[in-house]
This record gives structure tokens, C-alpha cells and sequence, in this order.
């Protein structure tokens, strides 16, 4: 880190928006996708599997959290695009701050991760989701969604940086999908064979799911999941992110 | 400080195949340096490793008065780089792209964009600064990618094959670019497979094959190197040449003969009674030449013999 860190990531931020003001059509493409993954699943395949209550009051939080951490392969796939350009030699050779390429890719994708939780918050009350909570709970389960979203991210970055191709980021993407399923996200894990139970609720996205049903007041929540939620997160950043960054700056062997 | 790049014994290997293997390199502040070489000689890993973006296996590399393993940070603040692959983002404008690297040389927002407005006036693309690097013609694109070089006035520039995949014209602008480099106190490396953009740009010329230095010189230093002058001799009837070799006033173990092109050609220690030889033994013999000619060598005959020469050290090993 030097004096820079903060303006050189600014400077990488700005150049992720000028992506998006040049390439909008894309932009929207990733704040709809989520949307659609919402609407398929509450109306074609849910059916409120071993929920009491609402099933869209159960769903709405498990897509909430779903989309945040899915959006680890969208960074993965930026991050080795812009690793097999040109341009990143042309960062490596400069005298800017170690991390400013991935800080500035970082908050480029938090920024279009609270925008696509807007949208798709604004669709789920739209499509009758009632949270009941206060508004407090309400700000406090955004700031945990948005957490998990943190922590996926600089695995994906760090994932990116390992892999390094493309090809490879496909590999990673079949898995991400299990991962992300292996979860309470549509179903309560008493619904499920004894064996799978434990390890979707130690899923940390199931963590942050549980936690943000309590919070928004529907059914699945469960008291003292907060914790795990906040804590999960903070665990696997202290892991990546020092790792991304060492990877990066690293010259290659 | 008179030497703005030291390069000595450096290796680097890939798996089992040696990319520079022991190759040393000294030069001079303030001139061009060409390395010459053909492709996977290694040229393109020097200019890495000089670039601070590849760590050597050994060896030491002095740029700019800074060690490149142990202070990269006091090397990249004076070097510029253009690589084989323009080192630009291609979604981004001329001038997006030209101040962005401005920030990042954390000149502050208002002289980044001043610098990238005059270094696109300086290289011709001050019309086009808008629009995506990704719709640039390959010369415009060189041309940016050397303006991107440029932002900060590096003390020393690593160009590796500026021209290669570029069009006459695109070659000529570059070329054109790099001249007017030349003066201000930079220091440039060129890498290149074209002996003439050696010849046309390089104030001296290192010869690297496989990982190797195998000759350091000004041009003509190398061109005398190999032999020195040569004579052609391009008779009418390719049927003469064999009587030719037998007849003229040359070494005949040296005349080399091209039948296609009628061409015979020998290196010449005298030129001029070489000359006048040549030309009176084929009057009396009755042959008729279509030109006689005295000349350099070529640096394509530099380069050949150059590398072939180490072709036969090796096998002699």
C-alpha cells in the first residue's frame, strides 16, 4: 500500500464506470437476470417447501441472498478478462498502488450489487413480499446482504487470479451452482435428507439467509443468526482479500 | 551514471526450454538500442524482466539506476513500456485512456487531462480522442499505446516490436514517433525481427539468439563484422554462371550462386581492383553481365551469418 491506494482505486473505479456508460445494454442485462431467477422460482416451480406462512416471504430473502452471492462469478469472469488484456500490463508497470486494480473493480461491483438489490427488492414487494420488520432490521439485513456480496467477491477475485483463464472460470461457475443451491435459499433444510441438513445450514449464504428472514420478519428466520452472518463474511474476507492482493502484485514466475 | 540499462547474466527458463540464458547487455543513456532476434530468441522476456514484470531465475538488471528485483518501486516511476500487445483498454476512449494513465502517474486530475490532450495532438489523434480504442486502425492504436508511454517523460523506454502486424503506413507512423523521441534524453530498447527498423531507428544494435548476446555493435560495425564488402555479378544466361566462378578474379570457395536470380556474389577485400577485374575478365571471356555491382552487406547477411555462426559454436561444443 502507498499514499495512493485510496485515488489510484478511485481512479480503477471511474474506469469500471466509464465501462458501464459505453456499455449499458450489459448493465442491464446483469440487474434483470436475478429478477427473472426470482419470478421463476416463485411462480413455476415454487410450491413453499416445508415453510409455514407466505412462501414468496420465505423465498424473496433466500433469492436476496442467492443473487449477492452468485455475483462471485460475474467478478471472476471480469477479473480474468481484464488479467488477459493488454492493459493490465501496462497497471503492473506503473507506479499506482498494489491493489487499486482489484480495490477499483471491487466497488464498481458492490455499487451494481446495491443497485440490482434495489431492483430486485422493488420487484419481490411489487410480487406481494410483505417484510414486517422495522426499518432498522430492514437497513441491517441490506448491510448483511451486501456483506456477503463483499466476501464473494474477493473470492472471486482471488479464484480469478488463480485460474487465470477464461476456461477456467467456467470450471469454477458449474461449482458455484451447487454451492449456491446447497442452501436454505428455496427450501428449509427440515425438508431435506438428514445428511444434507447440517450442511446446508453451515452454508455460510444460508447463514446470511436465516438472518435476513429474521430480520425482514417472515418465516425461516431464526434469533442469533446475525452473528454468523456478520461473522462468516468477515472471516472469509480476512482470508481473500490479503490473498488477492499478494497475488496480484506478485510478477509472474 | 552514464548507463541507464545493465543486464548482465541474466537467465530465465520456462520448463526445460531456456528463454535468456546468461545474456548480458549494457546501454548508454540517452540512445536507442535495438535487440535483434528471430522469433522465441528471448526478446520479449528481456523486455519483461527489464519492465519489472517478470522475475528472473538469476543474474542482475540494473533500469534506470535501480535494481529491478529489489526496488521495482524506484524503476516503475521511470520506465514506459509498449508492448507487443497494445496496453490499452480497448472499451475505453483515446482520451479516457490517456488521462486515466495520467491519474494513475498521480499527476492530478486537471494535468492528466491536459497531458493526454497534448500528447494526442503531438501523435495525430487529437480528431479521434473519443472514440473506443477498440475501432482504432492498428498504426492509430501503436500510436496511442506510445502516447500511454510517454505521460511521465520515462528516463528509459522498452519498445518490443512496435511495428510487428502493422501496415507499411502504420510502420512508417511509428517509426516516424520514435524518431521524434530521439533528442529529448530518453533512453529507448527496440526489440525487432526487421533488420531495417534496427538500421533505420537503433543508435547500436545487440544480436540475441536463444537467450544469447551473440553480437553488440553499431550497424555498420556489424556489417563489417561479416566480411565486409561484397561483389554481385548478374550475367545475362544463368548457363555462363559455372564458367563465370571458374574465370573471375574472386575467392572461388566464397563466391556464393544464386541461378535463379543469375546472381553470383563474393566478399572483396580491394574493392575498386576488384571491380575492374571482374569486369575485364568477363569482356575477355565473352560473357555478358547485365550489372556489376560493389556493396554493403546486408543486415539480413549480418543476421544469418550472426546466428548461424552460433549454430556452429554449439555444435562444435
Amino acid at each position: 500500500m502507498n499514499t495512493y491506494a485510496l485515488s489510484d482505486s478511485w481512479t480503477m473505479t471511474r474506469r469500471e464506470l466509464a465501462h458501464w456508460a459505453r456499455q449499458p445494454v450489459q448493465v442491464v442485462v446483469g440487474l434483470v437476470f436475478p429478477v427473472m431467477l426470482l419470478l421463476m422460482f416463485g411462480f413455476l416451480i415454487g410450491g413453499g417447501r416445508g415453510v409455514d406462512g407466505e412462501y414468496v416471504d420465505f423465498l424473496v430473502p433466500g433469492m436476496l441472498a442467492l443473487t449477492m452471492a452468485f455475483g462471485l462469478e460475474g467478478t471472476m469472469l471480469a477479473v480474468t478478462q481484464d488479467l488477459n488484456k493488454g492493459v493490465i500490463d501496462r497497471f503492473r508497470s506503473m507506479p499506482m498502488a498494489n491493489g487499486a486494480v482489484l480495490v477499483g473493480r471491487s466497488a464498481a461491483d458492490m455499487l451494481q450489487s446495491a443497485l440490482g438489490l434495489a431492483v430486485l427488492i422493488g420487484v419481490s414487494l411489487a410480487i406481494g413480499w410483505s417484510p414486517r420488520g422495522s426499518a432498522g432490521a430492514f437497513a441491517g439485513a441490506v448491510g448483511l446482504l451486501l456483506l456477503l456480496r463483499f466476501a464473494m467477491l474477493w473470492i472471486g477475485i482471488h479464484l480469478a487470479l488463480v485460474a487465470g483463464r477464461p476456461e477456467m472460470v467456467q470450471a469454477v461457475q458449474i461449482l458455484v451452482w451447487p454451492v449456491g443451491f446447497l442452501s436454505n435459499a428455496f427450501a428449509t433444510p427440515d425438508s431435506m435428507p438428514g445428511w444434507l441438513g447440517p450442511v446446508v445450514e453451515w452454508n455460510p449464504m444460508s447463514q446470511t439467509a436465516t438472518a435476513v428472514r429474521e430480520l425482514f420478519g417472515g418465516p425461516g428466520g431464526e434469533a442469533g443468526h446475525v452473528w454468523a452472518a456478520v461473522a462468516w463474511p468477515l472471516a472469509l474476507l480476512a482470508v481473500f482479500f490479503p490473498l488477492a492482493v499478494r497475488r496480484f502484485a506478485a510478477p509472474a514466475k | 551514471m552514464t548507463d541507464a540499462i545493465v543486464v548482465e547474466g541474466v537467465r530465465k527458463r520456462y520448463g526445460d526450454r531456456p528463454a535468456l540464458d546468461g545474456l548480458d547487455l549494457t546501454v548508454r543513456r540517452g540512445t536507442v538500442h535495438g535487440v535483434l532476434g528471430p522469433n522465441g530468441s528471448g526478446k520479449t522476456t528481456l523486455v519483461r524482466v527489464l519492465a519489472t514484470l517478470l522475475r528472473p531465475d538469476g543474474g542482475r538488471v540494473e533500469v534506470a539506476g535501480h535494481d529491478v528485483l529489489t526496488a521495482a518501486r524506484e524503476v516503475r516511476p521511470r520506465i514506459g513500456l509498449l508492448g507487443q500487445h497494445a496496453a490499452l483498454d480497448e472499451e475505453l476512449g483515446g482520451r479516457q485512456n490517456l488521462e486515466m494513465f495520467g491519474r494513475l502517474h498521480h499527476l492530478g486530475a486537471r494535468r492528466a487531462g491536459a497531458r493526454a490532450d497534448e500528447l494526442l495532438e503531438r501523435f495525430g489523434l487529437a480528431d479521434t480522442g473519443r472514440k473506443a480504442v477498440k475501432r482504432y486502425s492498428g498504426g492509430m492504436r501503436r500510436r496511442l499505446d506510445l502516447a500511454a508511454s510517454l505521460i511521465t517523460e520515462p528516463e528509459v523506454l522498452f519498445l518490443d516490436e512496435p511495428t510487428t502486424g502493422l501496415d507499411p503506413r502504420g510502420r512508417a507512423e511509428v517509426w516516424g514517433a520514435v524518431r521524434s523521441l530521439v533528442g529529448g534524453g530518453t533512453t529507448v530498447l527496440l526489440t525487432t525481427q526487421y533488420l531495417e527498423e534496427a538500421d533505420q531507428l537503433a543508435h547500436r544494435i545487440s544480436v540475441v539468439d536463444r537467450g544469447r548476446m551473440v553480437a553488440d555493435g553499431t550497424a555498420d560495425e556489424l556489417k563489417a563484422r561479416s566480411g565486409g564488402d561484397r561483389i554481385d555479378v548478374v550475367l545475362r544466361d544463368a548457363g555462363q554462371l559455372g564458367a563465370a566462378v571458374v574465370l573471375l578474379p574472386l575467392a572461388r570457395s566464397e563466391i556464393s550462386v544464386d541461378a535463379d536470380r543469375r546472381l553470383l556474389s563474393a566478399p572483396v577485400t580491394d574493392r575498386m581492383a576488384a571491380l575492374s577485374g571482374v569486369v575485364r575478365a568477363l569482356e575477355e571471356a565473352g560473357i555478358v553481365a547485365e550489372d556489376v555491382a560493389l556493396r554493403r552487406p546486408t543486415l539480413d547477411e549480418v543476421f544469418l551469418r550472426l546466428t548461424e555462426g552460433g549454430d556452429r559454436v554449439k555444435e562444435a561444443l
